[in-house]
Formats: structure tokens, sequence, C-alpha cells
């Protein structure tokens, strides 16, 4: 690839053939700025179901273009029309909704415990569940005895 | 050369604020190395494994405020494997163990971890001011304990850090007591903060002259702290996104514009453009605006907004502004001296942003221009040509082609004769980055006329070794040289391996140099830390055979020999 003889002259790309936007640390721009300024161009796509308990069908999200939980939380509330689940992730008792997701191994969890990028990798599918409906009582069980034991730490 | 005591001494150097100027006399003869090593008080190390921390501490015992810088530049655009290194960890609890008087820590591409931050906090009675840039590695725990024990907190700056957001309450941490805050800059911060006890901060803050908000904080918060906080001079919204109609937004208009001290604006993470006109008022007095993350501003509003900022010496924009939006800065920014255009859509979709016509206005319009970061579709060597003559004071010039090997769409040539024009006219030129399609022919020009060069970057550039052999023939007070994709190899890499002891440090990716050629260099020069990177085991199958082509190498002088915490894909040879 190197031409020995040096004489630079008007070579036109003889390099690589690959896509220059495609190489990693090309255009250089660093990685915050990339995460946090173009609008779904570098963040991965990741759809799941949302299912909603009294809807007659279910919905899909992007997890990829949300930054946190209460920018899901708003997303979620617009895609079903109801007001509720932002206060569901800050203060379970108060509101009428519990949102939940299965995660890669099955099972049941209450949203909103872990980190963010820590719930999107796993998070299979979601369901907005009505308080009122908690057959998972075990997931409320769950979730106070995790109370519990945080307030000794 | 002892004709004053050595009080007097000390007295003249305390007039030398720059750690250039104290290095410079520190080397004039051993009683000025004395005088100057025990009055020092700020000290920068530009790359944290050039030295370690005890030697550190032993050389300046009155250590008071300290600047480290840890990964190599490319680690922004994820050259660097996460856990290359960089921690400051070691650092904090040397200064701790040894009784430092730490008050101020600035780091840079650096990883931060919660337990460290704690042991800052509970270390350093004194501490005043953390800044960290560019950082990872700590949650909002750690700074939960920063507001909880640095009692005379003076600043806390976070700027474009990874922080894991652990949904705790680190604000509500400052403690009512703590009124100290001149600083306050959490605008990276992914997570919601508790309004209320913002709000109750800002009240009790009467010297706070710095508020970077994050995305969470909406503009009804903003008002409130606006209208207790008029002696603001710098200022990050957060969210700016009301109803024009409504009472919180006449409020806001109320507020700002008694901050008559407003210098600097930036944020409008979130932005309804129809609120933009409340801002009007500060924008007269704006030395300074950032509106790099204001996605939310389209082209035609972003021109609205620069016709009332005559005053502007720096400006970061996005490229949506356009030729023509640059046009409009060149006539209003007389003042201009630092300019950043980012690119609003990184694959370059054909939709032309900004091109060489914007940049020629702005250098026709601007003669106090000396920093460019410019992100373009295309550059003509013409172009160039008169920007170089126009603005002969550049000390940085980095610009950006997105397609990085597209020649000069109107010749059909290289650009080598742009920029060997902007290295020509611009003797003062300190920084410089290049892109576009690139023959040794303007590394000859670099090393030929930019004398003060300090920082160079290349990208899919030159022909042959001659090129980089240039540029370390010519350039004498070259330090920092990183190189992607590039045709050099042993030959430039190995012929005066005397210069890498001069400079601090070296980055090659993706170029010709092989492990034989590095370990070679390793093996002539032993106070040069020669670090290959070895990710994904490309070199695992065959590691004696040499004449394997090193993906990545970093190489850097150090005074203490091969780091010990090199995770395992990184040999140092």
């Amino acid at each position: 690839m190197a031409k020995e003889d040096g004489e630079g002259s008007g070579t036109t790309g003889e390099h690589k053939g690959k896509k220059r936007n495609q190489v990693v640390g090309w255009p250089p721009v660093c990685s915050y700025r990339r995460k946090n300024s173009f609008n779904g161009g570098e963040v991965t796509k990741i759809y799941v179901k949302v299912s909603m308990d009294g809807a007659p069908f279910l919905r899909k999200i992007d997890l990829g273009t949300h930054k946190g939980y209460d920018d899901l939380a708003v997303a979620l509330e617009k895609l079903f029309g109801c007001y509720g689940i932002g206060e569901a992730l800050k203060d379970e008792d108060s509101s009428e909704f519990v949102p939940i997701y299965e995660d890669k191994d099955g099972d049941w969890m209450l949203v909103g415990d872990v980190p963010w990028e820590m719930f999107t990798e796993s998070c299979k599918r979601l369901r907005i569940m009505k308080r009122s409906e908690a057959k998972t009582i075990e997931v409320l069980q769950a979730k106070n005895f995790l109370k519990e034991a945080s307030k000794g730490g | 050369m002892n004709y004053f005591p050595e009080e007097v001494l000390e007295h003249v150097f305390d007039f030398l604020k720059s750690h250039r100027d104290r290095n410079a006399v520190s080397l004039v003869c051993k009683s000025w190395y004395r005088v100057e090593r025990f009055s020092r008080e700020r000290v920068f190390i530009g790359n944290c494994y050039a030295i370690n921390p005890d030697r550190l501490i032993e050389r300046f015992p009155r250590l008071r405020s300290l600047t480290l810088k840890g990964k190599p530049h490319f680690a922004d655009f994820n050259l660097v494997p996460h856990d290359w290194g960089g921690f400051v960890y070691p650092w904090i609890d040397a200064m701790a163990k040894r009784g430092v008087n730490l008050e101020e820590l600035r780091l840079k591409r650096m990883v931060v971890s919660d337990e460290g931050l704690e042991l800052l906090s509970r270390s350093f009675v004194n501490f005043k001011s953390l800044i960290l840039v560019s950082c990872e590695g700590f949650t909002t725990d750690g700074l939960a304990a920063i507001a909880s024990n640095c009692r005379f907190l003076r600043e806390l700056d976070l700027q474009e850090n990874e922080v894991e957001d652990h949904r705790g309450q680190w604000l509500s941490c400052f403690p009512d007591s703590c009124t100290s805050l001149v600083s306050l800059n959490f605008a990276c911060l992914k997570g919601e903060v508790n309004l209320a006890a913002l709000e109750r901060l800002m009240a009790r803050s009467c010297n706070l002259r710095s508020l970077k908000l994050n995305h969470a904080v909406p503009l009804d918060t903003l008002q409130k702290i606006l209208a207790q906080a008029p002696q603001l001079v710098d200022l990050g919204t957060g969210s700016f996104v009301s109803d024009p109609d409504s009472e919180t937004f006449r409020r806001l208009r109320t507020a700002i514009q008694k901050c008559a001290s407003i210098k600097s604006l930036s944020g409008f993470l979130e932005v309804a453009p129809c609120c933009l006109p409340a801002i009007y008022p500060i924008c007269l007095n704006l030395t300074t605006l950032n509106l790099s993350y204001a996605q939310g501003i389209h082209g035609s509003e972003l021109i609205k907004l620069i016709r009332h900022c005559g005053k502007l010496q720096r400006l970061w924009i996005l490229d949506c502004i356009g030729d023509k939006g640059l046009g409009v800065v060149a006539s209003t920014c007389k003042e201009l001296q630092e300019l950043r255009v980012f690119p609003s859509d990184l694959h370059g979709d054909g939709h032309a942003a900004v091109t060489e016509e914007g940049l020629v206005a702005i250098s026709a319009g601007c003669p106090k221009l000396h920093s460019l970061l410019y992100f373009c579709q295309q550059m003509t060597n013409a172009a160039l040509i008169t920007v170089a003559k126009n603005c002969p004071n550049f000390t940085r010039f980095r610009l950006c082609i997105i397609n990085p090997t597209i020649p000069d769409p109107v010749t059909m040539q290289p650009l080598d004769e742009g920029f060997g024009a902007i290295v020509q006219s611009c003797k003062g030129l300190r920084r410089l980055s290049l892109s576009g399609l690139l023959t040794d022919q303007v590394f000859l020009y670099i090393g030929m006329y930019a004398e003060q060069l300090e920082m160079l970057s290349v990208a899919f550039a030159g022909d042959s070794d001659k090129g980089m052999l240039c540029v370390l023939n010519g350039c004498k007070k070259l330090k920092k040289l990183e190189i992607m994709d590039s045709p050099f190899g042993n030959l430039a890499l190995l012929t005066d391996v005397g210069k890498y002891e001069t400079m601090r440090s070296l980055w090659m990716s993706s170029c010709e140099v092989t492990l034989g050629g590095c370990k070679t260099l390793a093996k002539k020069m032993p106070r040069l830390n020669v670090e290959i990177i070895n990710e994904g085991d490309q070199m695992e199958a065959t590691p004696d055979d040499d004449r394997q082509k090193v993906e990545k190498m970093y190489l850097y002088r150090s005074l203490v020999g091969a780091r010990r915490d090199a995770p395992d894909f990184v040999w140092t040879l």
C-alpha cells in the first residue's frame, strides 16, 4: 500500500475499500458527543413488545431511543393514553400501575431497580400491570423485601 | 548566580503562573530548582504515567492544585479499549497518606471511581475544586460523597463525563451549611435531580457565578433559580421548553432581563424554538455561546439568534447553521476568536451542511479568529489559501472533512497546497488536524514551516515513510503526534529514536509498523514506554513473529518505567 518512491502525485484514494464512515475512530467526534447528539443515529434499535392490562392489543417501543426511565415513562403514557406510569417509577405505592419487564432469564422484574443501560440490555418485553390485577404479589413482596434490606445499608 | 537571597527569588517566582515558565526557571541552576520546587503549588502532569505520585509529592511538598491527564487523545474516538488505564485512585491515595493539602483536582480522560471520590472527599479538609473532563467509572454515589463531605466546596464542574446514574439524591447531600458554591456544572448527568433541593441550594449559594443544568431540569425551575441569582456570569440551561403564553414563561423573561452579567450561555438540551426570544436580551453581552448540543434549534432560528450576538468571542454550533448562517456570523461577530462547527449528521448523507464557502466567509469577516474546529463536507485548496491569507493568527486549526480521502472537488487535486498555505502563513500554529486526500507533500510543508507546532493529528494521509520523517525532523517543538490509517512504517519509526524523548507521546494505529520495529525501539530507548494494544488477541497466534503489523501502538516518555496497572491486552515491550 505504501508507495516506496515517495513521489506524491494525485493518487485518488487507493487505500482500503471499507467505507470511511464505518471505520472506528472516524469521523473524530468524541464518544460523549456521539451518544448525546445524534438523534437515533448511533444508537442500536431495541424493540420490545409492551402490553397493558385492559388494552386490546400490544404495542412496540424502541428502548434505544430513550435516555432513561423518565423518558420511557413519558413515552409509555403517550402510547396508551394514560397517566401514572411516571409516578409508579418514583413511588410504587401511589400509582395504580405497576410496570414490570421480563428479563433475559425469563423472570418478571419491577422496572426501575437497575441502572438504565443494564435494563435496556436485559429487557425482553414490558408489561404495565394494574395494581388491582396483581396476581404477581410475589413481585411486590420481593420489592418490599428489597426495600427493607436496603434500609439496613 | 546567587546574588539574591532565596526569599527574594521565591517572591519573584510568585509572579510565574504558567507551569512552562516554572519548569524553565527550575532548570537554571540547583538553587533555583530548590527554591522553585518548594514554592510551586500548582502542578500540571500531561501524562499520568510519565511520573508517579510519590515522586510528585517528594518534589513539590506544597502541592495544592493538581491537573492530570490519562488516556491518549484518540480514546475520545473509541480507539482505546475501555480498561486501558488512567486510574486516579493511586494519586488520591498517595496524597491522602502523605498529608498533601489538596485544594483543587482537575482530571481529563481518567478513570475515576466512587471509592476515589469518597476518599478525596474525606482526606482533604480544604478541598475546593473538582473538575472532571471526559472521565468515566463513577456514579452519582461518588458525587454524593463530594457533596456531603467537602465543606468548603467552591467548584464542581463535570464536563462530558460518562456517569452512571444511581437515582440517589446526590444534590440533596449538600448540607444546609454549604454556601460556598461558585461553580456547579452537572449538564452531563443523565438522571433526575431533586428540583426542590436544587432550588434551595441555589438560594443559599450567593457566590454562584457559573451554573450548568442537565436535561432533567425544566424551564420552571430555571426561572426560579434565575430570579434568585441575577449575578450569574455563566449559564447552561437544561430543558428550555414551555408554552410561550404561560405565566412561567413570562416570569422567565423577567428573570432573564435582570441577569445583566451573563457572558456565557450553553445547554438548550431540549428546546422549543418559540421560547428562544426570551434570551435575546442577554445575547448582546455574550462572549461565549455553545449551542452544539441544541439539536432542537434549526438553521433559521440559529441565524436569528446570532444576529443579536455582536460581542461573541467564542462560538460552538452545529453545522445546520449552513454556509449562509456562517455568513451571518461573519458579519455580526467581529470579535470572534474561536469557532467550532460540529456535524449534526455523522453519515454524510449528501446534504451539504457547511462547505468551504462558510469557512472563507468567516475568515474574511473575523480577523481575530485564532482557533478553529470545522467539520464539513468538502474543502478546496483555493479556500484554504484564502483562509490562510485572511487569518494568519491561527494557533489551533482542526479541519475534518467527513469523507477523509476526497480530493479538492474543483481541481481533483490533493489538499497539500491548502494546508501548506496554512502552515506557512500561520507562524504561531500550535495544533493542527488534517483531513482530505493528502500526500507526502503536505508533510514536507509541515516539517518546513510549522515551527511552533506542538500537536499534530493525522488520518488516512501520506504515501510513504518520508512523510512522517519530515514531521519528526522539522517540527522541533512537537509534543504529541497521533496517526491513524496511514502508510508509515518501521523506517519512519526508527530513524530518529531520540526524538521521542523530547515529546510527550506518539500514537500510531492501523499503520505499517511491525512488532519487530516496536521491539527494536523499546530496546534502544529504555526511558520510553512502548505499549502495544492487542485487542481481540490479534497477535496471540504467533507472539514471536516480528513481522506482524501492530494494530495500535502508544509510546510515551516516562521517568518511572513500565506501568504496573496495564491490563492483559496491553504489552509494554
